[in-house]
């Protein structure tokens, strides 16, 4: 199965990218999508537990994925 | 109740006509602007960009959290993206009711709310040609 992940400002020059297709195996969670994330090249620059959503909405760590999602790695935001 | 992203300058008279009428004995503005230092740095502008979808239904949900708890339903705010200049009014929160207390708490609450759920973020861009996004140094809450 897929998910789609959105990178933002920040995050976004960090890897370099806004958004990368990721295949994840069955039972992934959002924790697991952050780990393959710092493993990529400028992953490095990732704070270790970003803020996440998912399909638009704040999630947690252990938020199970089911293919298809858009996950979203929040950098602090700064509106106003 | 309305909100908006928005690419072009505010009209913030035009929102103020928007949210009144004869009900109101109140209009309460908010307006943010981008200021020339910040941080002791000199600013020429800023860069605002947004993950759309989820900052309008945050904004969304603010508005409607603000008419539950405030019984302002006469609210509307509008963000702008983009490249904006120093001076430029960045974001305008505007709430009428017919008395003065929830027409400011629930501007209050709708700019506070803002600022620290909506995925909105700033690059900032100074006088010396540098460029950083605000707020990239803090360390995050982590994911809930």
């Amino acid at each position: 199965m897929t998910v789609t992940v959105l990178l933002f400002a920040s995050y976004a020059d960090a890897l370099g990218k806004s958004a990368i297709e990721l295949d994840v195996a069955p039972g992934s969670t959002v924790r697991d999508i952050l780990g393959t994330l710092s493993a990529m090249p400028g992953g490095d620059r990732l704070p270790p537990r970003p803020l996440v959503a998912v399909n638009q909405e704040y999630a947690s760590a252990s938020t199970a994925l089911h293919g298809g999602e858009e996950v979203a790695v929040i950098p602090p935001v700064a509106g106003g | 109740m309305r909100i908006a992203l928005v690419d072009g300058p505010i009209d913030v008279s035009a929102l103020i006509v928007e949210v009144s009428d004869d009900s109101c004995g109140a209009a309460t503005v908010f307006l943010g602007c981008v200021r020339d230092v910040n941080e002791g740095r000199a600013v020429t502008g800023i860069e605002y960009s947004a993950y759309r979808s989820m900052a309008e239904r945050e904004m969304t949900a603010i508005a409607r959290e603000a008419a539950e708890r405030f019984g302002v339903t006469r609210l509307v705010v509008e963000h702008r993206l983009g490249t904006l200049r120093l001076g430029d009014v960045s974001v305008a929160v505007v709430a009428a009711h017919p008395h003065r207390a929830p027409a400011l708490d629930a501007m209050r609450f709708a700019i506070e709310q803002l600022k620290r759920r909506v995925p909105i973020w700033k690059l900032e861009l100074y006088v010396d040609g540098t460029r950083e996004w605000v707020g990239a140094g803090a360390v995050p809450e982590g994911v809930r």
